[in-house]
């Protein structure tokens, strides 16, 4: 792998209505402050599906789980994340509603050792929502969303681990839908998963879109130019470009990019 | 020697080891059942031990095992649990997290006399505790915490990490995922420990004969007020548990079936080991599956 300039990048503003978008944010790792992400700046638009990619140890995972400061205990975050005004990357700002607002699925399935039903209500509960007729609601819907209740609803009360792995996966989309969140991120939800349950759960992504923002981290690049609008290719713990998911894959700007979803690297 | 060979070879002295130890138990168990089995008998398990003459039971002692387990259960468990729930949850890898296990492992190693010795000298004496189920209980926590602690923080590092982030994803708290998530998916491994110090509280006798005394006083099973003197529940009263009982009888029993009693006494012991074992196994998977979903 050559050594690119990276200081140089190409980013572009999306113009539909924006989501979540970070200023300058920076990431900071263990005892020696490592610094593994730089000045990364994006704008994800709206109801629209936005890809992370980049070769491991790239930084898009660890950009990705700043976004609903998934990494407080772990690391220090610098910058500013944007969210309806205001700047959720500050001590004052409740972290809880932070994350209610913005879901997060994983790589691996981790439904939690309980029932269906229970996986979902679990958090709701949490949440203060009491009323059973709402709660019954609430699972019926956000299974119905992620397109697991045609096959799960006579097993509600079975455990979530009777599941098979895509629909483990489906049903920890159903669980991060049900607390009605503005945007869902994905760390590359689909890595654990078969092709078959793969193409259902991009089938699925592409039906919440209508509802939700989302932005996946995926490794698959067929899958990045399969779902998305907009595509942000990271280097290094730089962001080296973002445009529409088009031009990143057929009319890259950066020399990175090119190498890199032409297969040269990665 | 070909591949195939050498692991037929392995497999065949693993399997002789494991016989080598399932005989051993075995004969154990099935010698002392065998030879206590035709000693009991409801009147064995319904009266006082006698202190000369023959034909004296093991009520009380039976009860004083049981109820000295309870209150030891009551003092350790919290302990325990919360020590647990700090040391894998909350602490992170320092000199402090460091001083407690060690601590926590010496503690385990504690031969139980001296820690007899010194229940006696701290609570029967200086606390004024007296010889006591309380003295006892106290004395038995010491052996406990260890092990319970050390199996609780096992159980609960062996949940993934993956059900943590799921849990705080969700906007929940640290404590509420530990409570609703970490903790159920925990509870076998929790049984575990549980019935294990449970066997050893049981079975002690060495740590108790300084703290909870030789002596069983007549008990009055239908006063139910914890303070009179002759209730059932008195935490205060001195008691002779089975395993101090079985100890005494063999050492300076001068009642002329003392051999029978001992023998008795040891099966009784086991056979509720065993039961306390089982039923605490299938109230666990009760409480596992209603919690779970059932896999």
């Amino acid at each position: 792998m050559q050594a690119y300039d990276l200081s140089q990048n190409h980013i572009v503003m999306p113009p539909e209505e924006i989501a979540l978008s970070t200023n300058q944010l920076q990431v900071f790792y263990g005892s020696n402050q490592t610094q593994s992400m730089t000045d990364a700046s994006l704008s994800f638009p709206r109801f629209q599906i936005t890809a992370l990619i980049g070769a491991s140890g790239s930084g898009k995972s660890t950009y990705l789980r700043s976004l609903n400061r998934m990494n407080d205990r772990i690391a220090r975050v610098e910058g500013e994340i944007m969210y309806r005004n205001t700047n959720i990357n500050s001590r004052q700002v409740n972290v809880y509603e932070v994350r209610k607002h913005i879901g997060m699925v994983f790589q691996k399935p981790n439904p939690f050792a309980k029932s269906i039903t229970d996986n979902i209500t679990f958090a709701l509960k949490a949440a203060g929502i009491t009323d059973k007729k709402e709660l019954r609601e609430r699972v019926e819907t956000s299974l119905k969303e992620a397109a697991l209740w045609d096959e799960v609803k006579d097993d509600l009360n079975t455990s979530a681990l009777s599941l098979s792995g895509g629909q483990q996966q489906r049903l920890c989309i159903a669980r991060a839908i049900a607390m009605k969140p503005d945007i869902l991120l994905l760390d590359e939800p689909a890595s654990a998963l078969d092709p078959i349950s793969t193409a259902k759960l991009e089938m699925t992504l592409k039906e919440l879109v209508k509802n939700y923002t989302i932005i996946i981290v995926t490794h698959n690049m067929q899958q990045a130019s399969r779902i998305s609008t907009y595509t942000a290719f990271f280097h290094l713990g730089h962001v080296i470009e973002y445009d529409k998911t088009t031009a990143i894959f057929q009319t890259p700007t950066m020399q990175a990019t090119r190498d890199y979803v032409t297969g040269h690297f990665g | 020697m070909t591949p195939n060979q050498t692991d037929k070879l392995a497999t065949q002295l693993i399997n002789f080891l494991v016989a080598v130890v399932v005989l051993i138990l075995l004969f154990l168990l099935g010698d002392i059942i065998l030879s206590g089995f035709p000693h009991i008998s409801w009147h064995f398990l319904t009266s006082p031990s006698s202190s000369f003459s023959a034909g004296g039971g093991i009520r009380d002692q039976l009860f004083n095992s049981l109820y000295l387990l309870i209150l030891t259960l009551i003092i350790s468990f919290p302990l325990a649990l919360g020590s647990a729930i700090y040391l894998s949850e909350y602490a992170g890898d320092n000199w402090f997290t460091g001083l407690i296990r060690t601590a926590i492992e010496v503690l385990s190693s504690l031969p139980s006399v001296v820690v007899g010795l010194f229940g006696y000298l701290l609570f029967v004496i200086e606390f004024h505790l007296g010889f006591s189920i309380l003295s006892g209980a106290i004395a038995l926590t010491f052996f406990n915490l260890p092990l319970l602690v050390r199996s609780i923080e096992g159980s609960l590092h062996a949940v993934p990490d993956s059900q943590r982030e799921a849990g705080i994803a969700l906007g929940l708290s640290n404590w509420r995922t530990i409570r609703g998530v970490i903790l159920p998916a925990a509870l076998p491994g929790i049984l575990t420990g549980i019935i294990l110090s449970a066997g050893r509280v049981f079975g002690e006798a060495a740590a108790l004969i300084y703290t909870a005394g030789q002596s069983a006083p007549i008990l009055d099973y239908t006063n139910w007020n914890p303070m009179a003197t002759d209730s059932f529940l008195n935490p205060m009263r001195p008691a002779e548990t089975l395993a101090v009982h079985i100890w005494k009888v063999n050492t300076e029993g001068v009642t002329p079936d003392a051999v029978s009693i001992s023998a008795g006494a040891s099966a009784v012991l086991i056979i509720v080991i065993l039961i306390f074992n089982f039923g605490a196994r299938a109230i666990g998977n009760h409480m596992f599956k209603k919690m779970t979903g059932g896999k």
